[in-house]
């Protein structure tokens, strides 16, 4: 395995101006295994793509770049997992990704003929972050076998944007691109769905979550961390450890202190 | 550097108690009632928002599935199919096998009329064509006919789809045995070939769970053994039926077999789980592809040429030298014994004990590279005795393992060390690549190992003492 690649090192101190016309904005994509996301990925930045591995993890990272309306978009084509349970290196790296790294836009692609189960990801995407895009692929597909999916109602339900794509076709992909510039100019309110549990078991959460915003105040989607902790989550727990550690070394040699959260690795 | 700061430590100190906090309040229902809702959810959600227009056509996987996947019918439904299998193969494979024993028969005399015109000394004529040659005459007339059948019938449902079924129902036997659902995928590899599905246990991430597939893979039969499997139980299990009635008979034994394998594969894993591999089950999603009419004659070509001939291929090159070996050892004297009696002398009180006999061991024992050759060996073993016997038919054969004082409880137990015995060679090599563990790898020859030799042990003692035998 190549090493990797030196571009890797986020350009985070765009972000301050990100207002600013000549941004960079970082597109996550996440999505079941066989929903044409990679298809997707290829579509959107074509040769402007390099691979290399996750820093420590054997899984590949993938990464492109594309314009949109003068604006530079680079997209992190993450792992295709079934969940975000941290049960494999590869929803691990999604994981981490979506929390620490915070996309600017988590795209969430889901395969328009198995919707049913592919909704199961986009559901925990949505409980773990706010600037989600479903992109519903693979809709030729969905319309020769008599699928009818009304996206207009999917979206008011789910509260994000909901894009029909057929990516192999470049169908519906200058309507994504336009939906994840709003989104990253922050143009558009999301209200994203979080699902309701039983009473008690929402009682635990909100006594957790108390907690987890007082030690890590809003860096981290509290809610969801303290659903994953509530659930004995050992992989996140130890990556959360292993972030403070990295952060307090940091601290240390540097004698700076901003306001303590988890720190990108 | 000032003081350090002091928010730092706290930050620690605030992780741990959220731990501590979230561990006092978490049961082990959380994570079921977590995944049932997002699925319960994103069904509602979908049925509000999705049409299917052919709802018919969009339908039938789920119908076949609700059947075939069914909590009540999913099983009895497994084990027909099952028993389907192995009755086509032993009904099918009877006649070209003994065709094929007549074939190399009548090839045999012309062979031997060769040897004879050119005044070939006897000693190559006995190593060549009653060692080597007759060996591999049974060993293909044996094994062509069965794998030949049976490899494009199972074939032929993998590409229907159903196998990713028989995943789905076993996943919560595997789950109740404190495992993972992924090992019913690999120990369905394991039919095939355990080497190869000790490699395919890389699915299971988890590492706990991903040893006790590995360590529990030998506990289904192998190309390598099926055919010993099927073999000993249509000689001996269905002895006393004739026709229609005793194919049934033999079917249901080798589905026996694989039955307690099954048993005996969650057993283990059971007892690991509680023991050296403690921990609790992950959950996974498993894909259900959909049902597809498989392309009926490319399957059975390409099941015939890739399984069939490879497994045939690989038994010959391996038996060949082993069978010269073994003809060798049966006529180099040592005393007024051969070499071969010799150790088949030694190792026969043990094997009585198990209800087996000094030969069957020993091939058992050579037969460590590879178990397609413990058959042939075993074969070669007997011939090189002196028994002269011709490859005619399979009542030729079972006489020679009647000669040898082989009775139900011989074959019994032939089979069931065959099927939990120690993984072949290449298998452990495998087991310790994948591993890099002395201790592992040691582990999984000594698990079935003690295994097979307590259950034949204990078999033997009980037909005996019964008087059954």
């Amino acid at each position: 395995m190549k090493p990797l690649p030196s571009t890797h090192t986020h350009p985070r101190s765009l972000k301050q101006h990100k207002k600013s016309d000549d941004a960079t904005f970082r597109i996550a994509l996440a999505g079941n295994p066989n929903t044409g996301k990679s298809t997707l990925f290829n579509a959107l930045t074509g040769l402007r793509q390099h691979t290399g591995n996750w820093p420590g993890k054997t899984v590949i990272h993938a990464e492109g770049t594309y314009s949109y309306n003068g604006n530079s978009y680079t997209v992190i084509d993450l792992p295709g997992t079934y969940s975000l349970f941290s049960n494999s290196a590869d929803e691990e790296v999604a994981r981490d990704c979506i929390i620490y790294e915070k996309p600017d836009v988590t795209v969430v692609v889901l395969d328009a003929t198995a919707m049913e189960r592919n909704m199961n990801l986009a559901l925990q995407v949505l409980e773990m972050a706010d600037r989600v895009v479903l992109c519903i692929n693979l809709i030729d597909e969905a319309k020769k076998k008599g699928i009818h999916i009304n996206e207009k109602r999917l979206s008011k339900q789910l509260g994000v944007p909901v894009v029909k794509t057929s990516a192999r076709n470049r169908e519906g992909l200058s309507h994504l691109q336009k939906v994840i510039k709003e989104m990253a100019y922050g143009k558009i309110n999301t209200n994203p769905y979080r699902i309701r549990y039983s009473d008690e078991l929402e009682e635990k959460i909100s006594a957790i979550e108390e907690t987890v915003l007082s030690t890590f105040g809003d860096r981290l989607p509290s809610r969801w961390v303290a659903l994953r902790l509530l659930d004995g989550d050992q992989s996140l727990i130890d990556s959360l450890q292993h972030r403070i550690e990295l952060r307090r070394k940091e601290v240390g040699a540097h004698g700076t202190d901003e306001p303590l959260y988890p720190v990108e690795a | 550097m000032g003081p350090m700061n002091p928010s730092i430590p706290s930050k620690r100190d605030g992780l741990k108690t959220l731990l501590n906090q979230a561990q006092a309040l978490s049961d082990d229902f959380t994570r079921d009632e977590v995944i049932a809702q997002i699925h319960q959810t994103g069904k509602e959600i979908c049925h509000e928002s999705i049409r299917y227009n052919d709802a018919e056509k969009m339908m039938r996987s789920e119908k076949l599935d609700r059947i075939l996947t069914s909590k009540i019918w999913g099983f009895p439904i497994m084990l027909a199919m099952l028993g389907v299998v192995f009755w086509i193969t032993i009904a099918g494979a009877n006649i070209p096998s003994s065709m094929l024993a007549e074939l190399f028969s009548w090839i045999e005399g012309y062979l031997t009329l060769a040897f004879k015109a050119i005044h070939a000394p006897d000693w190559l004529h006995g190593v060549l064509v009653l060692g080597l040659y007759r060996g591999l005459g049974w060993v293909v007339s044996v094994m062509l006919p069965p794998m030949a059948i049976f490899f494009p019938v199972f074939a032929l449902l993998e590409n229907f789809g159903y196998l990713p079924r028989v995943a789905f129902n076993m996943d919560r036997l595997f789950k109740g045995a404190g495992g993972h659902g992924k090992q019913s995928l690999t120990m369905a590899m394991g039919f095939g070939c355990n080497a190869a599905a000790i490699m395919s246990t890389r699915i299971i991430e988890s590492p706990r769970e991903r040893m006790m597939a590995i360590l529990t893979n030998n506990f289904v039969p192998c190309n390598g053994r099926w055919p010993t499997l099927i073999l000993l139980a249509s000689l001996f299990m269905a002895a006393g039926y004739t026709g229609g009635a005793q194919t049934l008979v033999t079917a249901s034994v080798v589905m026996g077999m694989v039955i307690i394998g099954i048993i005996v594969t969650l057993a283990v894993s059971w007892a690991l789980s509680k023991t050296a591999l403690k921990g609790v089950p992950t959950h996974y999603t498993l894909e259900l592809p959909p049902y597809r009419r498989p392309k009926f004659w490319d399957t059975i070509l390409r099941s015939t040429l890739d399984k069939s001939l490879f497994v045939l291929k690989r038994a010959i090159i391996i038996a060949a030298p082993a069978g010269v070996i073994t003809w060798i050892l049966a006529n180099i004297m040592v005393g007024d014994m051969s070499v071969l009696e010799h150790v088949v002398a030694f190792l026969d009180p043990f094997a009585k004990a198990l209800g087996l006999d000094g030969f069957i061991l020993m091939a058992f024992i050579l037969g460590l590279p590879a178990n397609e050759i413990v058959l042939p060996i075993l074969l070669m073993g007997y011939l090189s005795t002196g028994a002269m016997l011709e490859i005619e038919n399979l009542t030729e054969l079972k006489q020679l393992f009647l000669d040898h004082g082989w009775t139900w409880l011989t074959a019994l137990n032939m089979m069931l060390f065959s099927l939990l015995h120690y993984p072949c060679g290449t298998t452990l090599v495998n087991i310790y690549k994948e591993t890099k563990s002395f201790k592992w790898t040691f582990l999984s020859f000594l698990i079935p190992t003690v295994l097979a030799i307590g259950v034949t042990f204990a078999i033997a003692q009980i037909a005996r003492a019964m008087g059954w035998v």
